[in-house]
């Protein structure tokens, strides 16, 4: 029964791992890849600073999105689960969030381009409330503009998961720590954000994965501007250059991993689902 | 009831904020798409018109867009059926414990959070040594796969952790075979959520970039499109684009979800007779 599914996964999802992982190693001219077996990607990757601070860049966009979305994500599911009292509203409410999910995250991006751009909504809001008296230029296209872009996309993945624990924390539990005299901060901190720890896991993987791996956002919200790994293999990719876009993707692929790999211990996918 | 205490209402307020930031500039472009012909990006609006959406009709405007969003649609459509099939054949199977299922479900959380790019890389090279032609139905549609796949069958993981085994019992003790316990009492049971798997298999297709940038070949998808009109498109038509397919995204969505009402209705009025016997 599992046979197709494996069948798809080892022709679109290893063999092209594999393919990348050999490719790495090739050589390039200008107008076509030749097979090989030569470490140059990666001694040009490893000793390039640029590759340095594109890596720490993608760090960055990741931590800042993180932080970001695990705020706003856990006050959301909290407010679903914990305030919304009737199953029906709960399940509005929910949907009403994971919408937009389902939508274009390209259009989404696109329509940030009304409120930041130099005579958009902020800044003429702002110049009318007499804030600042000049456009703010760092709106759109800028580092800014792609944490925004960020958290908008992606904060549905930290609601999903997060929500889905705390619907199964037993309210008994909540009771008796109230009971037993714990005011609501206590309860949040001592009951509430422990039993939510697995939710919150599986919502830091999706968007620390996601971010990491994104070229598209990076590459529309900065204007061009900022690169992170990503950007570094579309860029090489456009450039014909597979090898080295290859030996980058392999050791952001193992960056990735390996990010995965350590959070995975914290948590068992399986059993929360 | 007891009374809401004060935290209710500032989350409350944080909710909506929250709504807005997500809903708020779709809702924008939507409606600046009906700028006036002489309008810009920005507001202010400059009368109001459907010139922009009129603009779309127009094959030297825009280029190709009806021929991507078809191909967009087909493959949807190719993608979500597989994704339903493939999801619950392989939910089935991890039931019990088989040979490489623990290397197959590491495979399938491997392909979740692999970041897309690769994919696209990978078999956009493999197509292209082996002397393949990348088309949006092959290699585009098996790409999209290893995104839609992991998805369905996590759902299909959670369906079946809440599944009563006891149904099948029941109806191999009255006699059922394996196809029939399936046909008749596995699947009506699981319906409503399969309606689930194909949302997300038709949607995340129809919305997917960068697993297709390299493995659609030269007849682009819808999103694909779009994204090339960002970098030579500055005029509200590009709004008008994006207002129209997230309207039949939502339209779909809305479809998806009224199945999933009727069938999860559907299951509560014929499910159980429990009662309703002779005493």
């Amino acid at each position: 029964m599992a046979l197709p599914i494996m069948a798809v996964l080892v022709f679109f999802l290893v063999l092209p791992i594999v393919m990348i992982v050999t490719v790495s190693f090739w050589q390039a001219t200008e107008f076509s890849i030749i097979p090989a077996f030569d470490l140059e990607n990666y001694e040009f990757l490893f000793g390039s600073n640029v590759t340095y601070r594109v890596f720490f860049n993608t760090f960055k966009y990741a931590f800042i999105t993180w932080v970001f979305t695990l705020g706003i994500g856990f006050t959301v599911a909290y407010f679903l689960a914990f305030h919304i009292r009737s199953l029906t509203w709960q399940i509005v409410l929910f949907l009403l969030c994971t919408i937009p999910f389902w939508t274009s995250n390209i259009i989404r991006m696109i329509s940030w381009i009304p409120f930041l751009g130099r005579n958009g909504i902020a800044n003429s809001t702002l110049i009318s409330w007499g804030v600042i008296d000049e456009p703010l230029d760092w709106l759109l296209f800028s580092d800014f503009a792609v944490i925004l872009a960020f958290v908008h996309l992606y904060t549905l993945f930290m609601v999903v998961p997060i929500f889905n624990t705390m619907m199964r924390i037993d309210k008994s539990l909540i009771e008796a720590a109230r009971d037993a005299g714990a005011s609501g901060a206590q309860i949040l901190w001592n009951v509430i954000i422990p039993l939510t720890k697995p939710g919150i896991m599986i919502g830091t993987i999706f968007v620390v994965t996601l971010v990491m791996g994104d070229f598209i956002t990076v590459r529309f919200m900065s204007g061009s501007q900022s690169a992170n790994v990503g950007r570094l293999i579309s860029n090489d990719i456009a450039l014909l250059a597979y090898p080295s876009a290859s030996a980058t993707a392999v050791v952001l692929l193992l960056t990735v991993l390996i990010v995965i790999g350590i959070m995975l211990r914290f948590v068992d996918i399986r059993k929360e689902l | 009831m007891e009374p809401r205490p004060r935290s209710f209402y500032v989350l409350s307020a944080f909710f909506a904020l929250f709504l807005l930031f997500l809903y708020g500039p779709t809702i924008t472009i939507a409606i600046l798409s009906f700028q006036g012909p002489g309008g810009g990006l920005t507001f202010p609006m400059r009368g109001t018109s459907l010139h922009w959406f009129r603009d779309l009709f127009e094959q030297q405007a825009v280029g190709d867009i009806w021929g991507s969003f078809r191909r967009s649609f087909a493959l949807g459509l190719m993608v979500m059926v597989t994704t339903v099939i493939l999801s619950v054949m392989g939910g089935l199977a991890f039931r019990k414990r088989f040979k490489g299922s623990s290397i197959l479900f590491y495979l399938i959380i491997t392909s979740l959070v692999i970041p897309s790019i690769l994919i696209s890389l990978g078999v956009g090279l493999i197509f292209s040594q082996s002397g393949l032609n990348v088309h949006w139905s092959t290699s585009g549609f098996g790409s999209q796969l290893t995104w839609t796949l992991p998805f369905g069958l996590l759902i299909m993981f959670a369906v079946f952790n809440r599944f009563d085994k006891s149904y099948e019992e029941a109806a191999r003790d009255l006699g059922a075979t394996s196809w029939q316990t399936l046909r008749h009492v596995v699947l009506p049971i699981i319906g409503p959520s399969l309606i689930g798997v194909a949302l997300f298999g038709f949607t995340l297709s129809y919305d997917e970039f960068a697993r297709t940038l390299l493995t659609s070949g030269s007849y682009n998808t819808l999103p694909l499109e779009i994204f090339g009109m960002t970098t030579n498109v500055t005029t509200p038509v590009l709004y008008a684009l994006g207002t129209l397919t997230t309207v039949f995204s939502l339209l779909m969505i809305g479809l998806f979800l009224c199945l999933a009402l009727w069938s999860t209705r559907r299951k509560a009025r014929a499910g159980s007779d429990a009662g309703k016997g002779m005493v």
